[in-house]
């Protein structure tokens, strides 16, 4: 499995496909399962909201669905790639090209302005300088702040420091746009504006599965799946 | 992932706290000054004592007399006029250029009520040249006054001054030494403080007939200075005089010589020896200063990654692998450790522009340059640790910290 295998990966119907995925912390009496024996799929350009209860399990799916934890047992295909195969170095490149994260504390790297924050992934992704610029100028403009290029994350509201983030996830174009919580320390007006966001992501094609436990933002969603104490159960179709 | 952007990543990291980098810049800083300084003051001083016995007489060679051990089972005998005329023998001693026998003794010269208390050398005008005597007003003795027995002296400044005032020129005067009427013909050229093994500027010099006749009697020899063609000949010049004087007193080992052999050459050798080996134990001491300023990296560049856990695991979440998060984090150390290592040497340098004494401390470029490498070296060193452990981070830990 090598790098050039992750960047030619061809069109999968499937962005994401999760077959009987658990994850234990812990081990004997003290052992908790997190996640039990969960299927789980995503089409391309689907909306997927996971919601649950605090505690149910739906961030460690999401950390499992980042290739940011290892699960205990099951498979994760990742554009159709076997990511239980890959080394950290590996994962790190899997994580740069096929996932844009979208945190609830929006995660923006402190004391760095707007544009080098969004350019951060193409840095890491070897991209040179001058069109690393252009790209991040081009997904800072795509999330309505063109003008905020040389502002640092302090000075920038909160609703504003997570479209930077947003346009941060875009940059690279990824396969899966990966969003936890993300209107979590949002006021209202921001949190519509993101969500908004969302939609216009959404109609351009872009395949979002988005983690909240708010029904509200669930409900902008074309898909619904609750986790429950660890299980994963289709809502009913709008 | 260019080695640019992870120098720039790790200048940004360093500039974030200005402070705290400085501050453990400064550990550095004094670690690499002091070993600056302390190699140049070693140097300065070796370089200082070459120049003073270079002022001994270049290609001189200096014959004492010594007691023997006594195992030798003998008081061994003195060194005599037939000595010195040995010495200057052309067929046994081909390396030797000329041979000044040499007598001393401690005397008090008068002139009025002014005394000084001196050492009187008796020796012939070759003694000029091969003990680097160096004039300062009138003129020396020369071979007719030895024949004639002239008491004719010249006075060191010290003692010229102490008989007729300071910066005086008393040639033509008369002086008493031990009551003896010696005419002044000349003074020396201030040698200044402790050059050479005795202070030339309490000496007058005599020739050797008239001190002989009216001060010592016709007896020993003080001492013979030796003087070899060149430098290269001196060892020879050495050998020369030892063979023949070990037949002349009938030695037959070198530790049952009646006498010793001392040239500027040994001196400096033995000098310098002493020297380097007290530089290098400078050098290691302030090398311990050194070793607590890495660890001082060590310690901030942990305490850094804690801190900033969350930031590498945003960056880990965005894509970096493990080799750009411990480039970055091994960047920022090599960087403290560098600026700080040249801004030691600044420091150091700027250090030895203070004048100590009669010496200056003199840099060694060598040190220049391995000062800057062992800084680079504890950069990576004292770093690594601290950076394996970020590369280490697992994203979702190192997310999950607040």
């Amino acid at each position: 499995m090598t790098v050039s295998a992750i960047e030619g990966v061809g069109e999968v119907e499937h962005v994401l496909d999760v077959r009987g995925l658990s994850k234990v912390y812990g081990e004997g009496e003290t052992a908790v399962h997190a996640l039990r024996d969960v299927d789980f799929s995503v089409r391309r350009g689907e909306y997927v909201a996971v919601i649950g209860q605090s505690g149910s399990g739906k961030s460690t799916l999401l950390n499992m669905l980042g290739c940011l934890d290892a699960p205990t047992s099951g498979r994760y295909l990742l554009e159709g790639l076997d990511v239980a195969n890959l080394d950290e170095r590996q994962q790190a490149v899997l994580r740069n090209r096929q996932i844009g994260f979208i945190f609830q504390a929006f995660n923006l790297i402190p004391r760095t302005t707007a544009l080098a924050n969004v350019e951060l992934p193409l840095v890491y992704a070897g991209v040179g300088r001058r069109v690393r610029r252009e790209r991040a100028e081009a997904a800072l403009s795509l999330v309505g702040l063109e003008g905020r290029s040389d502002h640092r994350p302090n000075q920038l509201s909160g609703g504003q420091q997570q479209r930077v983030a947003v346009a941060r996830a875009l940059v690279t174009t990824p396969a899966l746009l990966l969003a936890d919580e993300p209107t979590g320390n949002l006021d209202t007006a921001s949190t519509t504006d993101v969500l908004g966001l969302f939609d216009r992501l959404h109609e351009a094609g872009r395949t979002i599965v988005i983690i909240t436990h708010d029904d509200e933002v669930a409900a902008r969603a074309e898909r619904v799946v609750v986790v429950t104490d660890g299980r994963l159960t289709e809502a009913a179709r709008r | 992932m260019s080695v640019i952007e992870i120098v720039r990543f790790a200048m940004r990291g360093l500039i974030a706290n200005r402070l705290r980098s400085l501050l453990t810049m400064l550990g550095i800083i004094i670690g690499i000054a002091a070993v600056i300084l302390l190699t140049a003051l070693g140097n300065g001083a070796s370089v200082y004592i070459q120049s003073q016995i270079a002022g001994l007489g270049a290609n001189s060679i200096t014959v004492l007399p010594r007691q023997p051990p006594e195992t030798a089972g003998t008081d061994g005998r003195p060194l005599t006029s037939a000595d010195a005329r040995a010495l200057a023998d052309p067929q046994g001693a081909p390396d030797v250029a000329s041979v000044s026998p040499v007598v001393t003794l401690s005397a008090t010269t008068a002139a009025g009520r002014a005394t000084s208390d001196v050492t009187v050398v008796g020796s012939t005008p070759s003694y000029f040249s091969g003990a680097n005597v160096q004039m300062g007003t009138g003129r020396f003795y020369t071979d007719a006054d030895v024949e004639a027995g002239r008491k004719v002296v010249l006075l060191g400044r010290t003692v010229a001054d102490d008989l007729f005032g300071a910066g005086s020129d008393p040639v033509g005067q008369n002086v008493l030494v031990d009551d003896v009427p010696f005419l002044v013909i000349g003074t020396l050229a201030p040698a200044g403080q402790g050059q050479g093994l005795s202070n030339p500027d309490e000496n007058i010099l005599a020739p050797l007939t008239a001190v002989q006749g009216s001060l010592t009697g016709f007896g020993n020899l003080s001492q013979i200075v030796v003087q070899a063609r060149s430098t290269e000949a001196q060892a020879a010049a050495e050998s020369e005089i030892n063979s023949i004087l070990d037949r002349r007193h009938g030695i037959d080992g070198v530790d049952a010589r009646d006498y010793q052999v001392i040239s500027a050459r040994q001196l400096a050798d033995v000098l310098d020896q002493t020297l380097s080996a007290f530089t290098l134990l400078l050098a290691a001491i302030a090398a311990i200063s050194l070793v607590v300023g890495g660890i001082g990296i060590t310690n901030i560049m942990l305490v850094s990654v804690t801190e900033r856990t969350r930031e590498i695991g945003i960056r880990k979440a965005l894509g970096a692998p493990p080799s750009a998060i411990l480039g970055q984090f091994l960047v920022e150390s090599i960087i403290l450790s560098v600026v700080g290592g040249i801004l030691g040497v600044a420091v150091g340098y700027a250090g030895t522009l203070v004048p100590l004494g009669d010496f200056r401390p003199v840099i060694l470029p060598a040190a220049v340059v391995a000062a800057v490498a062992v800084s680079a070296a504890i950069g990576i060193f004292f770093g690594a640790y601290p950076a394996r452990r970020a590369a280490r981070l697992r994203p979702i830990d190192a997310l999950r910290r607040e």
